[in-house]
């Protein structure tokens, strides 16, 4: 098994890459890379079958795109209409906006590129869901962060069964005949399963409960306040500062600091916080060759491309050339994403268990959520 | 070790307490037993115990629980983690790491243990529960019984003086149930650990156990030897009751006991062997002689790299009910899945009813099979019962209140107006059956019907299907439950790895194999009675 962390970065860097390019072809090596990756390396456990869901919502979200670029026509200029749709009259107060008339080449291409783009960043993250397990990653979480880390568990475990259970649900609910269609199905099928999913969360959370977990030393509750803050600030920063240089909102000079800045308050107020934690770790995740060439494969992903795009933008942002064209590709980005399809063959092979269909058993009582008191 | 003093317990919402004035106390070394039909407050009572209830649960605790001398009401669970081990009901749902190693280890870390000594715990624990080699597999992967022992385990490193466990053998094979057992003797024996454990499986627990706590179904409870409780509980198990009709005092708890007493017994129903073994015949071949309701002929099934059918052939009848039987991950629920349309086999012939179940469209399917899935609650999800038989009817095309009047049939005391998850086990599980058979499907397949069902609800579902038996419905039930299947079945199908491996009359095929034969067949072997019915109407008719 893989150290979690690892496959984090590698997503991470496939994200940052897939940020700076909109060359079709570029995107959709990255996400053939994730899926062969995951096709390789995932496990039998339940969230390995994520991926999939993952892609699917990309997928979505391209069509989404596109019916859109269709329906309003935007500011993309362009010459080759491909069909001209009834256009519809409306008021003055939205001046600007046009429904309906000429669909061109142009604009659809331009909704289809952006559409990849997102659907490689869920590919990637996806990829990260399905080959990292969530509650490995959370063991590598500073003790400090426990009472997140309830949260986290509890909400982690729940989402992927989720799936399994809808798959379960869905087949059942054919048992009563007519399998219901539309909205009818979605609600007959999301009831149980939301029910079944909440009982399975609060009882792993007074398992959890039992077993020990968020047990603490005494530590003063000013330390505590000041420790939390300082994580829960650096942490906020940390994810304005990310987005903002990958959206390219930001200057870099700007940027990098406020990541700097935000990472090491979170760092310190997690180290502060750890102090008050007497946890102990069981044989830790090793982090060892193959977790150092999984991250760098990422690495190099992302460099690659970022590298590339400020060479030659013509070829990673076809967006910006108006005659429609094939887009080019720029043998260094398409190398520097190959890279990332390294772990297929550098990492040690998931051990192969044999995947048997979990059984839950009868649903108790769903607990009531206030905590008990005492006559 | 373990002292409950006047304690009550109310939920909120509730008119009643769930517990009322239990006194209790348990030394250190006991096997403390708790039982009670379902709903008087078993969970609550084990719960209580390390302070989930009220801590985690809500609601308000009166009196006081003590454990090892600390109290719950100023430690919370988390606090009394070194001291009680708790395993709940579904240990997938409490799981928290995916590795078995990593899942033991869980509860050390948070103690603070040191890393040597965490090591050295998990191997002792690995050897003493037997999962050596399942050390670095996935917790998903594992059998049912195998993840129970996982659990305990997880539940026994940080060497807790007291361990909880809540239905530990309800959802396992016999074997399974076995090695659990076997796991909490040692336990109790070698280490001195002291053990509350809950279970509907009397059969399978009370001769282990030092006291047992009866819970009345009003919220008190009655606590006493196991002999002296089960003189006159409710809830006993076949050798008990057997011992009942036969008139011995005290009762013997295990069949051991029961076989030295039984020798008289014996003596007196040897004439009656003759009589019975023909008339079981009978029924048999009147079984066989209407043409086969469903007929599957080698039927191969594979889910990616594990094969879960390899040519299973079988034949349905009318007027019969047939168990199946085998290991957790046996098959048992992918034939059933097969038989009603669910899943489609990779190869093999398969009618049911004049159709086949690959092609045939749903709603022509339901007429001819109807599967109630081993979790109901994925039927249901309306709001009220009466609403779940309404919609239930537009899904069949029915007229309206069809599927109320078989409900009305089946189970007369299902309030309409109640949610069907507030419906106790037994409850959901006839909202359910009355769901598919309002279809009325001649073969109608159950999938472990009895989890989680009391001895109340066990015998009310016997009666119903063999009534729909007597009605000309042919009846397939997936099952661990050697008792029900003595009870109910006429035929027993074993499956082992994919493959039948047995399918004959369920005299013959349970009385003659050691894992699955009932109490009442050990006791009176090698005559051939398998339940205490049985035996009184052999009783009856010796005089």
């Amino acid at each position: 098994m893989l150290h979690p962390g690892a496959w984090w970065l590698w997503a991470l860097g496939l994200v940052v890459a897939a940020t700076r390019t909109t060359n079709p072809l570029l995107l959709l090596a990255m996400i053939a890379v994730a899926a062969l990756v995951v096709a390789a390396r995932r496990t039998a456990s339940p969230w390995s079958r994520s991926f999939v869901a993952f892609l699917a919502l990309g997928a979505v979200l391209v069509v989404v795109r596109l019916v859109f670029a269709a329906l309003f026509v935007d500011a993309v200029p362009g010459a080759t209409v491909l069909v001209t749709l009834p256009e519809l009259a409306l008021p003055e107060v939205v001046a600007g906006l046009r429904v309906g008339g000429g669909v061109t080449a142009e604009a659809l291409l331009f909704a289809l590129y952006q559409g990849l783009q997102l659907m490689a960043v869920l590919a990637a993250v996806g990829a990260a869901n399905a080959l990292a397990d969530p509650r490995r990653l959370l063991r590598t979480v500073p003790g400090a962060l426990y009472e997140v880390g309830v949260a986290l568990v509890v909400a982690l475990t729940y989402a992927p069964r989720l799936v399994e259970d809808a798959v379960r649900v869905r087949r059942a609910q054919r048992l009563r005949g007519r399998p219901p269609r539309g909205l009818t199905g979605v609600a007959r099928t999301a009831v149980p399963v939301l029910e079944g999913g909440l009982a399975t969360s609060i009882d792993l959370a007074a398992a959890m409960d039992s077993r020990g977990f968020a047990r603490a030393a005494a530590v003063p509750v000013r330390w505590r306040r000041l420790s939390a803050s300082l994580v829960l600030l650096g942490l906020v920063g940390t994810i304005i500062a990310l987005f903002a240089l990958l959206g390219g909102g930001l200057l870099p000079t700007a940027g990098l600091p406020l990541l700097a800045i935000s990472t090491t308050l979170a760092i310190a107020g997690a180290l502060m916080a750890g102090r008050r934690s007497r946890r102990t770790r069981y044989r830790p995740d090793p982090w060892r060759v193959a977790e150092w060439v999984t991250a760098a494969s990422g690495v190099v992903a992302a460099v690659g491309v970022g590298a590339a795009a400020a060479l030659d933008p013509g070829a990673l942002d076809p967006v910006g050339i108006l005659p429609l064209a094939a887009p080019a590709i720029s043998a260094m980005a398409l190398a520097a994403v190959l890279v990332a399809a390294l772990p297929c063959v550098a990492t040690p092979p998931p051990p192969s268990g044999v995947p048997t269909s979990t059984s839950r058993p009868q649903q108790s009582r769903a607990g009531a959520s206030e905590a008990g008191v005492y006559a | 070790m373990i002292r409950f003093d006047d304690v009550s317990v109310t939920y909120p919402g509730a008119d009643s307490p769930a517990l009322r004035n239990v006194h209790l106390a348990l030394d250190e070394g006991e096997m403390g037993l708790v039982v009670g039909p379902t709903g008087a407050g078993k969970s609550t009572l084990l719960r209580a115990v390390n302070g989930l209830v009220p801590h985690f649960s809500g609601g308000t605790l009166a009196g006081s629980v003590t454990v090892d001398g600390r109290s719950t009401r100023e430690h919370r669970p988390r606090d009394l983690a070194d001291t009680v081990g708790v395993v709940l009901q579904d240990p997938t749902s409490g799981f928290v790491a995916d590795v078995v190693e990593d899942e033991l280890a869980f509860g050390m870390e948070w103690l603070g243990l040191a890393p040597p000594v965490m090591r050295r715990r998990v191997e002792e624990t690995l050897d003493l529960l037997g999962l050596t080699e399942l050390r670095s597999r996935t917790l998903a992967t594992l059998s049912g019984g195998q993840r129970q022992r996982v659990a305990i385990g997880a539940a026994l490193t940080v060497h807790p003086r007291v361990l909880v466990l809540d239905e530990p053998t309800s959802a396992l094979d016999p074997q399974g149930a076995e090695d659990v057992l076997a796991a909490l003797q040692r336990l109790v024996h070698d280490l001195g650990l002291t053990v509350l454990v809950a279970e509907h499986r009397l059969e399978r627990v009370v001769q282990y156990a030092d006291r047992v706590i009866e819970l009345t179904g009003d919220g008190t409870v009655r606590e006493g030897t196991p002999a002296d409780v089960m003189a006159h509980c409710p809830i006993a198990p076949p050798v008990v009751e057997l011992a009942r009709l036969a008139g011995w005092s005290p009762v013997p708890l295990s069949v051991r006991d029961a076989r030295r007493r039984a020798a008289g017994l014996r003596r007196e129903l040897e004439p009656q062997m003759d009589g019975h073994a023909t008339a079981d015949t009978a029924e048999a071949s009147a079984a066989g002689a209407a043409g086969p309701v469903a007929v599957a002929d080698d039927l191969r099934l594979r889910y990616g790299a594990v094969t879960a059918l390899r040519g299973v052939s079988l034949r349905l009848h009318r007027h019969e009910i047939v168990a199946l039987m085998g290991r957790n991950g046996a098959g048992k629920s992918s034939l059933l899945a097969c038989l009603a349309g669910l899943t489609r086999p990779a190869t093999g012939r398969l009618s049911v009813g004049g159709l086949d179940p690959r092609r045939a469209d749903p709603a022509d399917l339901v007429q001819a099979v109807g599967l109630v899935p081993q979790q109901p609650g994925d039927l249901l999800y309306a709001t009220s019962v009466a609403e779940e038989c309404r919609t239930a009817d537009e899904d069949g095309g029915r007229a309206v209140g069809s599927t109320h009047a078989v409900l009305e049939r089946l189970a007369p005391d299902v309030p309409l107006d109640r949610h069907p998850r507030d419906l106790s086990e037994g409850q959901r599980l006839m909202l359910a059956l009355a769901i598919v058979l309002a279809a009325q499907p001649q073969l109608l397949l159950l999938d472990e019907p009895t989890r989680g069902l009391d001895y109340q609800a066990k015998h009310r579902l016997v009666g119903v299907l063999r009534r729909l038996a007597a009605a000309g419905h042919s009846v397939v039930l997936a099952t661990h439950d050697v008792e029900l299947v003595a009870e109910s079945s006429h035929r027993v199908a074993i499956l082992a790895d994919g493959e039948l491996v047995a399918d004959g009359p369920v005299a013959g095929v349970l009385a003659s194999s050691p894992a699955f034969a009932p109490q009442v067949a050990k006791v009176m072997a090698p005559q051939p009675w398998l339940t205490v019915d049985d035996v009184a109407r052999a009783l009856g008719r010796a005089g």
